[in-house]
């Protein structure tokens, strides 16, 4: 395998870790808990009173339009961090057409802004 | 004498995991001690834990001991798998995270060309852990928690994101130990004393990745997907004994591995000036430089989680998208010029 794949695999490993981990402490806890469900403790916490209606229902959460400009900017990182690299070889030229780039996408975010969806609404 | 060279794969990638284990579990209780329950302490004027160990600092071994002892409780309604697997997915984030970390020259977890690219990708998945608690709990203040926290987290990733551009324009290259060479071998305008550690040449980088690391952690004052006398304990709300403990850890063990990060990027790694930086010392005392590194970001992250009241949830917005992003973009194109001209 080469090195490259070699070192993907050391952070899969890494991630399997993270989870052994976890698994050993909740483990280690099975053996020393006590376990007493009653109805009233596994009753939701609703500050003390009786629980009201299901929590699962529609909600508003406010940042619809914050995920789709998240969503804009964030491949735009894809792009940006390749050229950050190699700025070196690319010189004024790449200078040049990045700064076009990134004008344009903060175009956009004023335009967001002017059009006011940067409100929390 | 062997070699790093000469071992097998499993036999290094057994002294990385045991490394990492290390670098997660001692960092975060070290993080745990001094600044939870000393720096915090002095700062309101009383001693913190004095009973357990010298100093109290075996305080954190008998929490763990008393967490491990109490009840686990899945409430009634809870999405029982969701609700159960939320913990892996918090802490395995953290671990994914560790592994771009450089302790060294030789002393490395990967040494990918992708380095901080894969950090920032990998740092992003305790989000979902953390959705997955709020939903999975069914309780009303564990799901505003968790959408509050989703709502902070991509807002905050963005300028996190493009204040490190700035230091990979200036490094070169992504890969973190390539990072680190940078700043040793670098020099500020033809002086290189010490050589050029990128908080001097990208502070503007430095403060937003700063504050923007503040706001991944959900540390004070960006602490509103747990803001306790609102929500409870947030996305917490429902989790017990031991499962609780595991957020908790992953909540100091994250802001440990990320003060690292922040490290490697503007303070220069495991480098001090003065030494050569291929010498094989930095094997031995990187570790500890980087520890003490550490230390002081994070530090500086519980000093303002401790001195700062609670945002708004629309003032976080607007720090974030009209104040962060746009002073991140103009640093891009900064930086850019001034590394053409020069």
């Amino acid at each position: 395998m080469s090195e490259f794949l070699r070192s993907y695999l050391t952070v899969a490993i890494f991630g399997l870790v993270g989870l052994a981990l976890v698994g050993a402490f909740l483990g280690l806890g099975r053996i020393l808990r006590p376990d007493h469900p009653t109805p009233q403790k596994l009753e939701s916490y609703e500050s003390g009173v009786d629980p009201t209606g299901d929590t699962w229902s529609q909600a508003n959460i406010r940042y619809y339009i914050f995920a789709l400009l998240f969503v804009i900017f964030d491949v735009e990182a894809v792009f940006i961090f390749p050229w950050a690299i190699r700025l070196d070889a690319y010189g004024a030229f790449g200078l040049i057409e990045m700064g076009i780039f990134i004008f344009i996408l903060l175009l956009g975010l004023i335009y967001a802004w002017r059009k006011g969806v940067l409100r929390w609404a | 004498m062997m070699t790093l060279g000469e071992l097998a794969y499993w036999e290094l990638t057994s002294l990385r995991v045991a490394g990492g284990l290390a670098a997660v579990l001692l960092v975060a209780g070290t993080l745990v001690y001094i600044h939870l329950f000393k720096l915090v302490s002095f700062m309101q004027s009383r001693l913190g834990p004095m009973e357990a160990g010298p100093y109290g600092s075996l305080q954190l071994l008998a929490e763990v001991g008393k967490f491990l002892q109490k009840e686990d409780i899945f409430p009634r309604k809870a999405d029982r798998f969701v609700f159960a697997a939320a913990p892996f997915v918090v802490l395995m984030s953290t671990f994914l995270l560790v592994v771009v970390v450089p302790g060294g020259p030789d002393a490395w977890f990967v040494d990918n060309d992708l380095g901080i690219y894969l950090a920032m990708a990998v740092s992003s998945v305790s989000v979902i852990g953390v959705l997955m608690a709020g939903w999975g709990s069914a309780n009303k203040y564990s799901l505003m928690g968790g959408l509050r926290a989703t709502g902070q987290l991509i807002a905050y990733e963005l300028p996190l994101m493009l204040a490190v551009v700035g230091v990979v324009i200036e490094a070169g290259t992504m890969n973190m130990q390539g990072i680190v060479l940078a700043q040793a071998n670098g020099s500020i305008f033809g002086w290189s004393g010490l050589g050029n550690p990128f908080l001097l040449t990208q502070f503007v980088g430095f403060f937003v990745f700063m504050i923007a690391m503040q706001a991944e952690l959900t540390q004070s004052p960006f602490d509103m997907p747990i803001a306790e006398s609102e929500l409870v304990t947030g996305y917490m709300t429902e989790y017990s004994g031991m499962r609780f403990l595991m957020f908790f850890i992953g909540e100091f063990a994250t802001a440990g591995v990320f003060s690292a990060v922040a490290a490697v990027l503007f303070l220069g790694g495991w480098y001090v000036p003065g030494l050569d930086a291929t010498s094989n010392v930095f094997n031995v005392i990187g570790p500890l430089v980087m520890l003490g590194k550490v230390v002081f970001l994070s530090f500086l992250v519980f000093w303002f989680r401790f001195t700062f009241p609670r945002f708004r949830e629309d003032q976080l917005q607007r720090l974030a998208w009209k104040f962060l992003i746009p002073i991140a973009l103009v640093n891009i194109v900064a930086t850019g010029i001034l590394k053409v001209a020069f």
